[in-house]
């Protein structure tokens, strides 16, 4: 599979649909979570497809639950290679996270506990992924609120452990990094420190609200405002040390106006040009 | 491989949670006494999220019952019956039937029906492509033996209520006058430009338009009515794909 342009790209929105064709090449990639183009035909397809003709295409999956207990849905899986099949895109990720339960899909990324059992049960759906959908897939940290007393791997060691074994490269959101930070009370430079960095094969950014509790702040992973300034920092720094990498600004509900979401992408690349390319050698 | 039963049984208990009020066992937080307000993001991230997916299949019917309500009723329906995967287009199938007999709404009786429009609206904007079939095809072939292929979008709709009316009503810049009294019927089908078309028919024009749907002659259609409205929607809107002179259709 050939790979994303080292440069910026946005979460495609189709009430953008116009300004991006008015605006060749405003970025270098666009992005879409797979689930909202399985259905067999119709103005979601077409638009990806004009969407691909001028610039590089990433799909995003949400649903395969690699998280999970449970065997893959292989029905998923077999929709999900229809749909790489079909658009045949630069990039395909997915989370670290699951999403359904026996029969319910719950359309969120919930956490799952860093174990020696779930280190198996992830590298297997990986392996299982990059089987069927014949290609290299990246995987995502997450943003959480809760962790686990069973956990006995750090999030960063069992990332790189799935590297290790499976081959997948990574998907670094970057705004979790500082999300799960916060919640956990821990420093996210050490995060970044201890992150296979070298198997990033993508960035997200994105915006975050946030709650207070008596004990400090909560950040919600809300992808609904501006990228924050401590996540521009982190950005980066990490920038400084791996070099540039294709980066994505996300931004899901109340979607601003495309000029809003290009100016963000802008300012990422404005990074991407001098800190990922001056300081990195 | 074995199953991971240990992460099973967490997955067991982090769902059966999202449905009660207190966080499921084994989660840990820097402040051990604020996992249950950590917890309720996830909650209300799953809630939430199908709710507005819901209310985004069915817009009408969410301003008719307005967005608290909504909220509310789509907490009981995503209980009753949540997304079976994770395409949520395709879910929501269930809604009508569940606003039919939902008590709190049987003061609305048209709703469902409402619900129904809004599915068919939603199939069809993700139905197969197929090119529209240019109307001169049409005019040789014998109706005794002409049958129609329609595009995979088209449905055909029928209300005891005036639930096109009111789905109309509702639509951007719809003028609201006095409702007809039911039953009402239209054809539902996706345009070449990908809009999709709620045509209001008659009667009439309804049963030729199901016969032809079913692949029936035009000559058979046109036992139920003059056939000549229904040609006209179906090619006005580009909803004839390809006529087909063979015996089967």
């Amino acid at each position: 599979m050939p790979s994303l342009p080292v440069t910026t790209g946005l979460g495609f929105k189709p009430e953008h649909f116009r300004d991006i064709a008015a605006a060749p090449g405003a970025v270098g990639f666009y992005e879409v979570h797979a689930e909202n183009f399985m259905g067999d035909g119709g103005a979601p397809h077409a638009m990806l497809a004009h969407l691909h003709a001028g610039h590089a295409l990433s799909i995003h999956g949400v649903g395969l639950s690699i998280g999970g207990a449970g065997p893959l849905d292989a029905d998923h899986l077999a929709r999900l290679r229809r749909l790489i099949d079909r658009h045949r895109p630069e990039s395909f990720s997915e989370h670290l996270a699951w999403s359904s339960h026996g029969a319910a899909w719950l359309n969120d990324l919930l956490p799952l506990p860093y174990t020696t059992g779930t280190l198996a049960t992830v590298c297997a759906h990986v392996d299982a992924v990059q089987q069927a959908l014949g290609l290299r897939m990246l995987l995502e940290n997450p943003a959480t609120y809760v962790t686990f007393a069973a956990s006995t791997w750090a999030e960063t060691d069992f990332l790189a452990e799935v590297v290790r074994r499976t081959g997948c490269g990574l998907l670094l959101d970057v705004n979790n990094v500082f999300v799960s930070a916060t919640n956990h009370r821990f420093d996210p430079r050490a995060y970044l420190a201890a992150f296979p960095l070298e198997a990033v094969g993508e960035i997200h950014l994105a915006g975050h609200d946030t709650e207070e509790l008596p004990s400090g702040p909560l950040l919600i992973d809300s992808h609904g405002r501006a990228v924050a300034d401590p996540v521009w920092s982190l950005y980066a720094e990490v920038l400084s040390r791996i070099g540039p990498r294709p980066t994505l600004i996300e931004w899901d509900s109340d979607v601003p106006p495309f000029a809003v979401l290009r100016a963000e992408a802008d300012r990422a690349r404005a990074l991407l040009e001098t800190r990922g390319r001056a300081d990195a050698a | 491989m074995p199953p991971d039963s240990a992460h099973a049984a967490t997955q067991a208990g982090f769902h059966a949670a999202l449905w009660r009020p207190d966080p499921p066992q084994g989660l840990t937080a820097p402040a051990p006494d604020e996992v249950s307000r950590r917890f309720a993001v996830y909650r209300n991230n799953v809630h939430h999220s199908l709710s507005r997916a819901l209310a985004a299949h069915f817009p009408v019917v969410a301003a008719l019952v307005g967005p608290a309500f909504l909220t509310a009723m789509a907490r009981v329906f995503i209980a009753e019956a949540p997304p079976a995967s994770p395409v949520l287009q395709d879910w929501g199938a269930a809604f009508p039937g569940f606003l039919d007999r939902f008590p709190p709404v049987a003061h609305l009786p048209w709703l469902g029906d409402v619900a129904r429009l809004e599915w068919a609206r939603g199939r069809a904007v993700h139905a197969a492509d197929a090119p529209a079939a240019s109307a001169d095809l049409l005019g040789v072939p014998d109706p005794e033996v002409l049958r129609l292929r329609l595009h995979a979008s088209v449905a055909l709709y029928r209300s005891d209520h005036p639930a096109v009316s009111i789905w109309r009503a509702h639509q951007p810049g719809a003028a609201r006058g006095p409702l007809p009294p039911g039953p009402e019927h239209a054809l539902v089908g996706r345009q070449p430009d990908f809009t999709v078309v709620v045509a209001p028919v008659d009667v009439g024009t309804h049963a030729v338009l199901s016969a032809l749907a079913r692949g029936e002659t035009l000559a058979r259609a046109a036992e139920h009515a003059d056939p000549t409205i229904a040609l006209t929607l179906l090619l006005r809107h580009g909803l004839i794909t390809a006529p087909l002179t063979g015996d089967t259709p």
